[in-house]
């Protein structure tokens, strides 16, 4: 839809606090008497702990205090397990046993280091395959087989052993992938401080989830979640990642507050944001397809088992996702499919953009790739022949129709080949190829379909509050978060489109738990179809206030009125006074309240937990890419020429935003493809900072062909579906199937490094 | 801790201003920046020079404060994100370009991404896409994908140029 805002591109709301300074960062706000706090991590990764001696911590000059397990006033464990302090046992290098707190940053790092804590070594799980083998210890004593409560999920269609049965060829493959680090520019840090005008405690910080960790912080306070107030300040990016560890860091924060009666700050240098973050889980996925001789996919069979890692709040939501995806976008009429996470005793798994889709959506579209190679069909014809389309059901049995949901893949692929000149390419490069020694080319095509929003996941609800100031200003309160994706724009350009006004009278204001709606925390891009919704709501109750109002002032019936063009108008155009001679005469004398709370949900997903039929996702969105590389065979080296790529993504808000959003998460799925790899020793991290894991530069960027489709989607605000993390699926499969077009080799692991290019497998340091 | 014994002055013209502070041998150029003179517009990321959010100008080139001693940036002309803007907090055309192509995200690289650009243009106003990929390296973004910058970074050089 195209309307006076919507679908337009307005610029940032936040753009000149940002290119000027201004913006204030969790590191640049500061408080009066504040403490620097510093932790004591675990020594080594998996340790029993005998003692921990804070003598000499607490003799060092400027030192306030030292915080341990024995100075939690409330509960010690948060939610998934996280202690605020580690105590008899350290499960992860990540453990914080001790934090310190004094004057001076100088003067905090000298007592962590001179905190005593005597251990003796234990055994661990350090990876996913050794958690995956019989017999082995367990990480917590009450899970004796490492399986992660309320993670297994089956899903059943049709009957997928007849299927293997009618089929002429099955194909077994394994694919792996490892950690991907969220990697935001700005390193986490809060500040917390004992509550100015109450009893409880106030956090600042760049936090994704404010109400998950006032949930935590109160639970390991003691303390009612009306006792915390949680503020953001701007976010320097998050990506699913400033949730856990500043959740962590808050509570300590929090402890060393009330020990001192003084403001408490931590800021993580990237090296400890690195060991104490979440990560992308990692996956083994196994897969079997049975095939028809004419190409149609008869039956799958897949196992997917996730790395946890040492402690764990998502991998029960990013599982249930993991499995629900497995199939891809292909009309597959068989289907048996499970998921699984273990504990290990090393860094955890959370959320990262796009949760678990990079993983599975990896090994479907090579799987995919790999038999059409296996069939002698070229992969373009294979998609086409077994993709989605109107009337099919999906892998957990919703319709695709027109209007409810759409299938546009069809067509996608079809445009988006011809655009990038697949058919032509997939022969010249082979010609090239053999004429060339080392340079070779190669073209790859991935698909993908994502449901938007949180679906089965939890229950998903989202607040707005709108007010009206009296001069006719504008406030707009999100219970979502602002971390550099726009919503604070995107929000501001639906509320004015609903109250027909300037969008210059909004001033969008910050995220504070003790004025904002509790609505869950902002993930599953849910802050626009979601988000928006309330926002929605909000504007047009004021709306129907404004014309009550209006009606008063005018004598017309409010039904022939509206509010368009900051004027209040009769239907047909005629101004019949300005928004604020109108807001002005509901203040005074009418003495109208001019303030909204918006709220949204879709309610509860009706999913059978045997089989995971049901209706899974509102809606889903949809992409296709077709990427260029060319590979250097004496180095390995693969380099990324050309991307075409489309997006379905019903009505898009900001195109501009869109576009951000997009291409930002496609450059994030370059890393992961290329070179972004946490390594490990024995459960150390030995990827810490970015000299070690590497990040796309300006210098990796292809060209890149970009292409969005529009679509009806009702239950979106004016048909928008949630984008943020669609964009980062495609592209590790995409070169993963060009690589194998280009030289004939078959890569099952991420990333695709020099090594694996050249020899087939990693090496290790 | 404070090791007055080991201080020595150092004195620079930071944003024009002329400034003074007291330093130890280990503190930085972004410490003082950011701790002494509150120029909270240089962001620290990884304190190892790689992502370059703590991007200065200092005589002219592009410097990691993370990674300048105070001490070597003693009588240095130093210009900061705060030093950009004109005499009346007017937006430099690099600003209004970040803004205007959607080349800010999160904010959190944007000021050394700016003061990269100032460099870049100050040397060659009509830089080739190459050249400007080659310039901006050092400056990490994980919003952006980097094409907005890059067309943030074209938009200003023309309408630097259509001014002059």
């Amino acid at each position: 839809m195209q309307g006076t805002y919507v679908g337009k591109n307005c610029l940032r709301v936040d753009g000149y606090e940002k290119v000027t300074g201004k913006a204030v960062f969790s590191a640049d706000f500061r408080m009066e008497r504040q403490l620097y706090a510093k932790s004591v991590y675990a020594p080594k990764p998996h340790i029993r702990i005998t003692a921990v001696n804070i003598e000499k911590a607490l003799r060092i000059p400027g030192v306030a205090a030292v915080a341990t397990s024995k100075n939690v006033p409330g509960a010690n464990e948060m939610f998934g397990r996280f202690p605020a302090f580690a105590d008899q046992e350290a499960k992860y290098t990540g453990d914080v046993i001790a934090v310190a707190a004094a004057e001076t940053r100088e003067a905090a790092e000298a007592a962590a280091r001179a905190v005593e804590v005597e251990y003796e070594e234990l055994e661990g799980l350090w990876s996913l395959d050794a958690a995956m083998q019989e017999g082995v210890s367990a990480v917590h004593p009450d899970v004796p087989d490492n399986e992660i409560e309320y993670t297994y999920f089956p899903l059943r269609k049709g009957d997928a052993e007849a299927g293997f049965l009618q089929s002429d060829t099955v194909m077994e493959r394994s694919y792996f992938v490892g950690w991907q680090e969220q990697a935001y520019i700005e390193p986490e840090s809060v500040v917390v401080s004992p509550a100015s005008f109450h009893h409880g405690y106030d956090v600042y910080g760049c936090i994704q989830n404010p109400y998950t960790i006032r949930q935590n912080v109160a639970s390991v306070m003691g303390l009612h979640q009306s006792e915390i107030r949680v503020v953001l300040t701007a976010v320097g990016g998050s990506f699913g990642g400033k949730d856990e560890s500043v959740m962590n860091m808050a509570a300590r924060c929090a402890v060393l507050a009330k020990m001192t009666g003084r403001p408490v700050r931590m800021d993580l240098t990237r090296e400890e944001s690195f060991r104490e973050s979440s990560k992308r889980h990692p996956f083994r996925m196994n897969y079997r397809m049975g095939l028809a001789q004419d190409g149609t996919i008869k039956a799958l069979q897949t196992k997917l088992t996730c790395q946890g890692g040492a402690y764990n709040n998502k991998a029960q939501f990013s599982n249930w996702r993991a499995v629900v995806h497995t199939a891809g976008p292909y009309r597959i009429e068989n289907i048996t499919a499970d998921v699984h996470a273990k504990y290990t005793n090393t860094i955890y798994g959370g959320a990262y953009r796009g949760f678990s889709g990079p993983q599975v959506v990896f090994a479907s579209e090579t799987m995919v790739d790999e038999a059409a190679a296996e069939l002698g069909m070229n992969p373009k014809d294979f998609r086409l022949h077994n993709v989605l389309r109107e009337g099919d059901t999906i892998a957990c049995g919703q319709l695709l129709k027109e209007g409810i949901i759409a299938a546009p893949l069809q067509k996608m692929i079809q445009e988006l080949c011809g655009m990038a000149d697949f058919d032509a390419k997939w022969n010249s490069f082979k010609e090239h190829n053999a004429q060339s020694k080392y340079l070779k080319k190669g073209i790859g095509l991935a698909v993908t379909y994502r449901g938007a929003g949180l679906g089965g996941e939890g229950v998903d609800c989202s607040s707005a509050m709108i007010t009206i100031c009296r001069d006719g200003s504008v406030q707009l309160f999100s219970g979502h978060t602002e971390m550099g994706q726009g919503m604070r724009t995107v929000h501001s350009q639906i509320a004015a489109e609903a109250l027909g006004i300037d969008i210059k009278r909004i001033a969008f204001k910050h995220s504070d738990t003790s004025v904002t709606l509790d609505a869950g925390p902002t993930v599953a891009s849910r802050g626009t179809q979601s988000g928006g919704r309330a926002v929605l709501h909000a504007a047009l109750k004021l709306k129907d206030e404004l014309l009550r109002g209006g009606e008063k002032k005018t004598g017309i019936p409010k039904e022939q009125l509206d509010v368009a063009g900051d004027s209040l108008v009769k239907q047909g155009g005629e101004v019949l006074c300005s928004f604020d001679d109108l807001v002005g005469y509901c203040v005074f004398p009418l003495g109208l309240n001019l303030s909204a709370q918006g709220w949204y949900s879709p309610g509860l997903s009706h999913i059978d937990p045997e089989t995971q039929q049901g209706d899974c996702y509102q809606t889903y969105t949809n992409g296709v890419i077709i990427t260029e590389i060319t590979v250097d065979e004496s180095t390995g080296k693969i380099t990324v020429e050309k991307i075409t790529i489309g997006y379905e993504l019903g009505t898009a808000v900001n195109p501009d935003i869109a576009y951000g959003q997009l291409v930002g998460a496609l450059a994030q799925g370059l890393g992961y493809a290329l070179f972004e790899e946490l390594e490990e020793r024995n459960g150390e991290l030995l990827s810490a900072n970015f000299d070690e894991y590497l990040i796309p530069t300006t210098l990796d960027m292809p060209e890149v062909d970009f292409h969005l489709y529009g679509s009806e989607n009702p239950e979106g605000p004016y048909g928008a579906k949630g984008i943020g993390e669609l964009g980062i699926e495609l592209i590790a499969p995409s070169i993963g199937n060009a690589l194998y077009h280009a030289v004939g080799r078959r890569l099952r692991e991420l990333p695709f490094n020099l090594e694996r290019v050249k020899i087939g497998k990693a090496l290790t340091r | 801790m404070e090791h007055k014994e080991n201080k020595t002055a150092v004195s620079m013209t930071v944003n024009g201003k002329h400034i003074q502070a007291e330093v130890l041998p280990e503190t930085r150029l972004l410490d003082v920046l950011r701790e002494e003179l509150h120029l909270l517009g240089t962001k620290e990321g990884c304190s190892i020079g790689e992502c370059g959010a703590c991007t200065v100008l200092m005589n002219g080139r592009t410097v990691n404060a993370c990674m300048v001693l105070a001490g070597s940036a003693d009588g240095a002309e130093i210009m900061t994100i705060e030093g950009v803007c004109g005499p009346e907090g007017e937006l430099h055309p690099i600003q209004q370009a970040f803004i205007d192509a959607g080349a800010v995200h999160c904010g959190f690289c944007t000021p050394g991404m700016i003061i990269s650009t100032l460099s870049l243009l100050m040397k060659n106003p009509q830089p080739k896409d190459d050249q400007i990929q080659e310039a901006l390296s050092g400056n990490l973004c994980r919003c952006t994908g980097y094409h907005q910058i890059f067309k943030a970074v074209r938009l200003a050089s023309e309408r630097m140029h259509r001014k002059e």
